[in-house]
């Protein structure tokens, strides 16, 4: 598991492909405002092939409830939260849905939750969003983030209680901007949470979008981020733990629709216990107007038991040679070997050393947060589920 | 004064062509105190010796002994092992993201010692023992062994043998890829936490560069999974000078 995130060219190094054969390519997806647009979800539809309609808990109906009192938020300087009508001419700029729950969102969310973060505010600490279900009706969110101008905050959104909850956010990180978004996603026992996300990022802006996947039966998180001026740069991670019966998966999209843009994209899980599943598919498409293109996506799973399964599909489409690099990796592995008898020729018992490997595979994604509080609550998380097994 | 026993060692290994025979009978008796060097041309079995003492699963003990003290340490598990004072320096320590050099050190310490070191003067003594090792205090926050260069992560092998003061040391090969500098220094914890700790140490090495600067009592030779020979260190002078074609062609 020895963990060299030095970009490689693509082709020469770290590479690897699984069976799967895109039927399309990623840009030519079907989208539409309107959940009556598509079709009823099916696994035999590529989007929803790992998943069975009814792990939806009724996400994928053409009706839902919506999540406004479930939301709540604080104030800080610089930042304008407020309920707006989803007829506002902002909404649906950023992004239109691909797939059917996240249509089924935003035609049921008759208001969106802005959270704007004005011209040239820098945020001293992190801004939270606290997003607590309390039943099980399938409801809908969306919330529209604006990032402007050379304004520099961190917004963390917590997922938590039982929920049934279809969500869009769409971030616009304007142009100079820096943003460092996480997504905590740390539901009860019975809850389901699909999440498309979609950010624009404007010229030389920067965003650290972060997903966090603890609880919850069904997380499904499809995080698109699409570059529309020159010089930006995304860092795209993922954490997540699956127990038995949890299914997890992150569809990450990067969108290289402008020049010398840089992406980084590390998801990392875990995965212990029977029916335990996690699904990433990481796609990166690199445009003909996309030279100097920097890219790398890696993703690495630790199977800790029998019966747990780990798909991990990366994809790239490369429309222009003209690149700095491009590179992928995906390797899902047991609990290695070696790195157990190293611990265990330090007197370190085999559960301590469990537990440590685990920790370290995942914390340092949480570290990338940067948010302290939160890297220390969701370590706790992290060892009450290793505790668990 | 504690006793490390090797008697009539048979070690084989699994491989695609079957199961391989590697250790061929091996007797060696380490006393606290006393420094072994064991020598011996590439695939004789020396780093074999030294992961059977450890307890690598991959190696399998079809026969002979491995005492400490009379007691059985075939039947125990590697963490017991370490516990009972035997540590292992590997020749290609492993990289382990996201443990911190520190939090590793600490964990070891309390799992060896069966409770947490003393705050403030387990924190002086890590200091002190990377301070001797010239490690930078930066280290205690870097993943273990994760970007160290290969000087760096021999280093990191001794600073944990004088820090988990075991009774008795395997080192295997640290002195390979170290420049002369780095091997000084090396030698240096070595003999430190010999002196400091009465240990017992097995130095498993290719080259006799390493023995100008720890003095072996006793140096066995190794040919094909056995000792070959046997002496005091006048027996490394001799291989310095005439290699182990001798051993090989025989």
């Amino acid at each position: 598991m020895s963990d060299s995130q030095k970009p490689a060219q693509h082709g020469l190094a770290e590479h690897t492909h699984g069976s799967f054969v895109p039927l399309q390519i990623r840009s030519d997806r079907p989208r539409s405002k309107s959940v009556s647009d598509f079709e009823a979800v099916s696994p035999l539809q590529d989007l929803w092939r790992y998943l069975q309609p009814e792990q939806l808990k009724g996400l994928d109906a053409d009706v839902l409830g919506e999540y406004e009192s479930e939301v709540s938020f604080g104030a800080a300087d610089g930042v304008n939260v407020s309920w707006i009508e989803s007829t506002d001419p902002r909404v649906g700029t950023i992004g239109v849905p691909e797939d059917k729950v996240a249509a089924a969102a935003y035609t049921n969310a008759s208001k969106t939750l802005l959270v704007e973060i004005a011209d040239n505010a820098e945020l001293s600490e992190p801004f939270v969003v606290n997003i607590t279900g309390s039943g099980s009706q399938a409801s809908a969110l969306h919330v529209l983030v604006i990032a402007k101008k050379f304004s520099n905050a961190t917004l963390v959104f917590e997922h938590a209680g039982h929920g049934v909850l279809a969500e869009i956010i769409e971030i616009d990180v304007q142009d100079e901007a820096k943003l460092n978004l996480v997504s905590v996603q740390n539901w009860d026992k019975g809850s389901a949470h699909v999440s498309a996300h979609f950010a624009k990022l404007g010229r030389n802006s920067y965003l650290k979008h972060s997903v966090a996947s603890f609880g919850g039966d069904l997380i499904r998180i499809t995080p698109v981020t699409t570059f529309t001026g020159p010089g930006a740069e995304v860092e795209m991670n993922g954490v997540y733990f699956a127990d038995a019966g949890q299914h997890i998966e992150n569809r990450p999209f990067v969108d290289h629709a402008a020049p010398n843009c840089k992406s980084r994209v590390t998801y990392k899980g875990a995965l212990q216990g029977n029916k335990a599943h996690t699904v990433w598919i990481g796609d990166v498409l690199i445009r003909v107007v996309a030279e100097g293109t920097d890219t790398y996506e890696l993703n690495r799973n630790l199977l800790l038991t029998d019966g747990a399964r780990a798909d991990s599909v990366p994809n790239l489409e490369i429309e222009t040679g003209e690149i700095e690099g491009a590179g992928h990796a995906s390797a899902s592995g047991r609990f290695d070997d070696e790195q157990l008898f190293y611990l265990q020729a330090r007197g370190i018992s085999v559960d301590e050393a469990r537990r440590l490997v685990v920790l370290g595979f995942l914390v340092d994604i949480l570290q990338r947060t940067a948010v302290d509080e939160l890297v220390e609550r969701l370590t706790k998380v992290l060892e009450e589920k290793l505790g668990s097994k | 004064m504690a006793t490390l026993e090797v008697k009539n060692l048979h070690v084989s290994v699994e491989t695609d062509q079957g199961t391989k025979e590697i250790l061929k009978g091996v007797d060696i008796v380490i006393n606290s105190g006393e420094i072994h060097a064991v020598m011996g041309p590439n695939g004789s079995g020396k780093s074999t010796l030294a992961y059977s003492i450890a307890g690598h699963p991959k190696y399998t003990v079809t026969k002979g002994e491995i005492l400490l003290d009379g007691e059985n340490v075939l039947e125990m598990s590697v963490d017991e092992r370490a516990k009972a004072g035997l540590f292992l320096a590997m020749q290609y320590p492993v990289e382990i993201p996201g443990v911190s050099v520190s939090n590793f050190l600490r964990t070891a310490k309390t799992a060896v010692t069966g409770e947490a070191p003393a705050l403030r003067t387990w924190i002086k003594d890590v200091r002190e023992a990377m301070g001797n090792l010239k490690i930078d205090s930066t280290f205690s926050e870097r993943n273990v062994n994760e970007g160290f260069s290969g000087g760096e992560k021999k280093r990191h092998e001794i600073l944990q043998l004088e820090l988990l003061k075991p009774r008795f040391a395997i080192l295997d090969e640290t002195d390979s890829g170290l420049d002369v500098d780095a091997l000084k220094i090396v030698s240096e914890g070595v003999n430190r936490a010999h002196k400091d700790n009465d240990l017992g140490v097995l130095m498993i090495t290719h080259y006799t560069r390493i023995l100008k600067y720890i003095k072996p009592d006793f140096v066995h030779v190794f040919v094909d999974g056995k000792v070959a020979e046997q002496g005091g260190a006048e027996l490394a002078d001799q291989l310095e000078a005439e290699g182990y074609d001798r051993y090989v062609k025989a």
